[in-house]
């Protein structure tokens, strides 16, 4: 007999892989049905409300709950922060209420008096000059590359150019949070609303002085964490305290605000920046210092990875100075520091393009050979081109004509990202009556996790998606990766395949020797096990040959043996109109060409894609946090002043999946971080080809964009 | 809005007495001869006094009548989801800036976190939940799934009922008409291209 190898299916061999599939959990969701943490109300559940400090800095003077305690349905106060602690950024949680209703806790909140005596802060991430003055700074290291004097000198083309990108939080729908609940005195429920379903138990056990084994983790469902929910935080831990305290289960979800001022940021980052090339548009030199702000901690996006995507420009200094702020911490935000790196160096090649009185197109295919994948960007670029129509749309900067205010341009950039599959074990079970089900510690952050574990197996087995129950958000399930970076899908495929695999085997034996036929000419296809393509029997009648115990299976990853590998390329492209008089961006048509491996479900994929694009017009256009340097407070934390783009925001996008039979070969790669990256440095090249003027800093609001046009300046 | 130090007439300073002098005001302005809008309006606050206290309200649900005892500054979201255990319209925003929190009233949509409880009896109140019986379910929440409308999902219900009730208005609704028409609802993930496929499939007849 052949040996058996551990390896996918030939492309056309795929029933389901590949295709376009709906999510498992698609009706669930969309009726209503779907329970997230937040929507967990076992008998008796309490509500809790948070008491924050409203400031940028001080320490607590006073603070007495007594009045809170008697407010009518009040069960239980928690302090996060007493008598004499600092806090140290707007939205810091000072206290949290248990009452009956949401209400009575409201009421409890205000019953607490607190005072706080001030203390100095700082939140302006922008202002490098005021931040060094008022001792707020620290260098972030520098570092040389090559000759960079001696390389300007020889340069044809230089452009010298100050860029940046604002702050911004996750926002996710279902707030930080949790519902928790005692079984007895030392074991916990918790429905926790998290990234990280096998790695937050203990986080719970150790400041509550539990075994971690008497933590149970339970998420089926999760409303959004963009790398925002790893940990069970200080939130968490006292929800769990709460509900001890009150002898009932208490739901706590951070509320709107708090969820922005503390649910996590994506760092800022402004630089200085000097570029230069040769006479044939090769690029030669980079020159940077940049600054920015992570909040308290004072960092800003790293030094390591400029200029983005670029790492071959021969001669390089690059310098980062942090900037403390009074400012909730920052969190990993979907592809950290990526989309930051990007807006700062795919804007600059742009205009280096635009000085050298160059197509921007040309410059970035120039300059390829100093990218990590050169050919995938060079195909994809192609692709875009068409798909956007460049040739025929593009005009140089500022020049596209039009008499009216309205202007319209065209802008590129490119990205990438590593995908590695995150290590995960999970249990697979064929039951005697074939019945298949798989238990793995993951989450479906709403990727199509759920789905693509379903699909992987039925392809294995020659099932539909239907016949395999999926059990995933629970911690006593085998252990799986965390889901951020990018790594859930591989996570998970791998480790599925591998099971499903030796589990496939094990049942063709049993079918070869009942049969009298070769394992090896057998294959599994349309709930039927074929022998050389005719029916030996079906799945049902094999798996019946297992005996009166189901057959189990553990599978892990990521294993060296080709089901999963890393690293994309992907290139955006955007078609804008700026109207140069009210400064307002509109989106006319966003186009992405993304790479990424092997892909299971093309429907849940191209989903991804889209999603980037959209958040990517949000941090684009009109999405920051905005600080205000005298009260130190966050202003526009709430939905109506944080702007996200709605449904008549978007514009068309077109989404291509780059999957030549060379794709399909490297096996699954992640995909959920690249396709967010490049979408703001796209368009804000968009807006400068469409104005002739750069906007230097995202997000591209009104007022930044007439600003510009006031300079006029590109 | 637990953000502003604001006072807050629903809070525990705000006793059954202010209240019923506010209306002792608004039972002063029935005797005025000539009335302008806003007596009117004051006018009609004497017939809904309610107590601070929590009472009685029947709210039809899904076609199922409910009675609940909430107290009148409870809004309809916190007795869908706390008490009814609908939990499919969601709290994101306090302001209801979002439109997770829609649900139909008499075929209206309408936020749920926007309405007090008290304000619904005798109302038909339908939530997303309603639009699945078994296994069969409404061509928007089918519309969905096969468009792939959804990522998270924490956001869906709202935009499948602000979709549903959109749709039952403006059956022939071109792609602006959804573009405007469903701009009410807000998606951190991206879901929008699915959920425009979706409403012009169905406003265009599948074609």
């Amino acid at each position: 007999m052949a040996e058996r190898k551990v390896a996918w299916k030939a492309r056309k061999d795929n029933s389901l892989i590949g295709s376009d599939i709906t999510r498992i959990d698609g009706v669930e969701k969309a009726s209503g049905h779907a329970k997230y943490a937040a929507d967990i109300n076992t008998p008796g559940t309490l509500f809790a409300r948070l008491l924050t400090f409203k400031g940028g800095a001080a320490t607590v003077k006073t603070l007495d709950t007594a009045d809170a305690e008697k407010t009518p349905g009040v069960r239980a106060v928690h302090v996060f922060n007493g008598v004499g602690k600092e806090v140290r950024w707007d939205g810091t949680i000072v206290a949290a209420v248990a009452a009956d209703t949401p209400e009575q806790a409201e009421d409890g909140v205000r019953a607490i008096k607190v005072t706080y005596e001030a203390k100095p802060h700082w939140v302006d991430e922008e202002d490098l000059g005021g931040a060094t003055t008022a001792k707020r700074t620290k260098p972030l290291g520098d570092n040389q590359k090559g000759e960079v004097a001696a390389a300007l000198k020889a340069a044809k083309h230089v452009h010298k150019g100050y860029y940046g990108i604002a702050t911004i939080t996750h926002m996710c729908m279902e707030p930080h949070g949790s519902h928790c609940e005692w079984d007895g005195e030392d074991k916990l429920n918790v429905h926790l609303s998290t990234q990280n379903v096998s790695g937050t138990g203990g986080q719970f056990a150790g400041p509550l002085g539990l075994d971690a084994s008497n933590v149970s983790i339970t998420c089926n469902y999760i409303g959004g964490g963009f790398g925002s929910k790893f940990a069970a935080d200080q939130w968490g831990v006292a929800c769990a305290q709460l509900s001890k305290k009150a002898g009932k289960p208490v739901r706590l979800m951070l509320d709107r605000a708090t969820e922005m001022k503390i649910g996590g940021t994506r760092p800022s980052g402004f630089i200085d920046v000097t570029i230069a090339a040769d006479a044939e548009g090769n690029i030669t030199v980079w020159d940077s210092h940049h600054w920015g702000t992570s909040g308290i901690a004072g960092s800003t996006i790293s030094l390591g990875q400029l200029p983005y995507c670029f790492d071959g420009i021969p001669n390089r200094n690059r310098k980062a100075t942090g900037i403390s702020t009074n400012t909730g911490p920052n969190r990993a935000w979907r592809a950290p520091p990526h989309p930051q790196l990007c807006a700062v160096t795919a804007t600059v090649i742009d205009d280096l393009a635009a000085k050298m009185g160059a197509n921007s197109y040309d410059i970035f295919m120039k300059n390829l050979d100093k990218t990590p994948k050169p050919d995938v960007y060079a195909e994809e670029m192609k692709i875009g081109a068409k798909l956007i129509d460049w040739k025929a749309k593009w005009h140089a900067h500022g020049k596209g004509g039009g008499k009216g205010a309205v202007k319209r341009g065209l802008g590129m950039a490119l990205h990438r990202w590593g995908g590695r599959a995150g290590a995960t074990t999970c249990t697979v079970k064929v039951h005697p009556d074939g019945a298949v089900e798989t238990f793995l510690g993951s989450q479906d952050l709403g990727t199509g996790t759920r789905t693509v574990i379903a699909i992987t197996l039925a392809e294995t087995f020659g099932l539909g998606v239907a016949d395999v129950k999926v059990n995933i958000g629970n911690n006593s399930y085998p252990k799986a990766n965390p889901s951020g970076g990018s790594i859930t899908v591989g996570g998970v495929s791998g480790p599925l395949r591998r099971a499903g695999l030796e589990a496939l085997w094990k049942i063709y034996d049993l079918v070869a020797a009942k049969h009298k036929v070769p394992a090896d000419s057998l294959t599994a296809k349309g709930g039927k096990i074929l022998s050389a393509g005719k029916a030996v029997c079906s799945w049902k009648q094999a798996c019946g040959l297992l005996g009166p115990m189901p057959l189990e299976v553990q599978g892990q990853g990521p294993k060296n043996d080709g089901l999963t590998s890393s690293g994309v390329a992907g290139i955006q492209m955007a078609d804008v109109s700026v109207d140069i008089e009210t400064g307002i961006v509109r989106i006319n048509k966003l186009v992405a060409v993304q790479d990424c491996g092997l892909i299971i479900d093309e429907l849940t994929a191209r989903s991804q894609v889209y999603g980037g694009l959209i958040m990517g017009i949000a941090y684009a256009l009109s999405e920051e946090r905005v600080m205000d340097n005298r009260t130190g407070r966050f202003i526009n934390a709430d939905l109506e002043n944080y702007k996200l783009p709605r449904i008549g925001d978007i514009g068309e996008l077109v989404v291509h999946m780059y999957q030549p039979d060379s794709e399909y070969e490297r096996g699954v790669v992640g995909l959920g971080e690249p396709p967010v990256i490049s979408t703001g440095a796209a368009i804000s090249n968009a807006v400068a080809n469409a104005t002739g003027v750069r906007v230097p800093v995202q997000p591209l609001t009104p007022q930044r964009v007439l600003e510009a046009l006031k300079g006029g300046q590109a | 809005m637990w953000d502003r130090n604001d006072q807050n007439r629903s809070g525990p300073d705000f006793s059954r007495r202010d209240f019923l002098k506010g209306s002792a005001a608004a039972a002063t302005a029935t005797a005025v001869a000539t009335q302008g809008p806003e007596e009117a309006a004051a006018a009609n606050l004497k017939t809904n006094v309610f107590a601070a206290a929590a009472t009685s309200v029947t709210l039809n649900v899904n076609g199922k009548n409910h009675t609940v005892k909430v107290e009148p500054r409870v809004t309809l979201l916190h007795v869908l989801r706390n008490t009814l255990n609908l939990t499919g319209c969601k709290e994101v925003d306090e302001r209801s800036a979002d439109g997770a929190d829609t649900v139909m009233i008499d075929g209206k949509a309408v936020l749920a976190g926007s309405r007090l409880a008290i304000e619904c009896e005798g109302k038909e109140i339908r939530t997303v939940e309603s639009l699945r019986q078994g296994e069969k379910v409404d061509a928007v929440v089918a519309g969905f799934v096969k468009h792939d409308a959804m990522q998270c999902g924490f956001c869906t219900p709202g935009f499948v009922v602000a979709t549903r009730v959109f749709l039952d208005h403006n059956p022939k609704a071109s792609l602006g008409d959804i573009q405007k028409g469903l701009g009410g609802n807000i998606c951190r993930c991206g879901t929008y291209q699915g959920i425009t496929a979706c409403a012009l499939e169905i406003s265009t007849g599948g074609k």
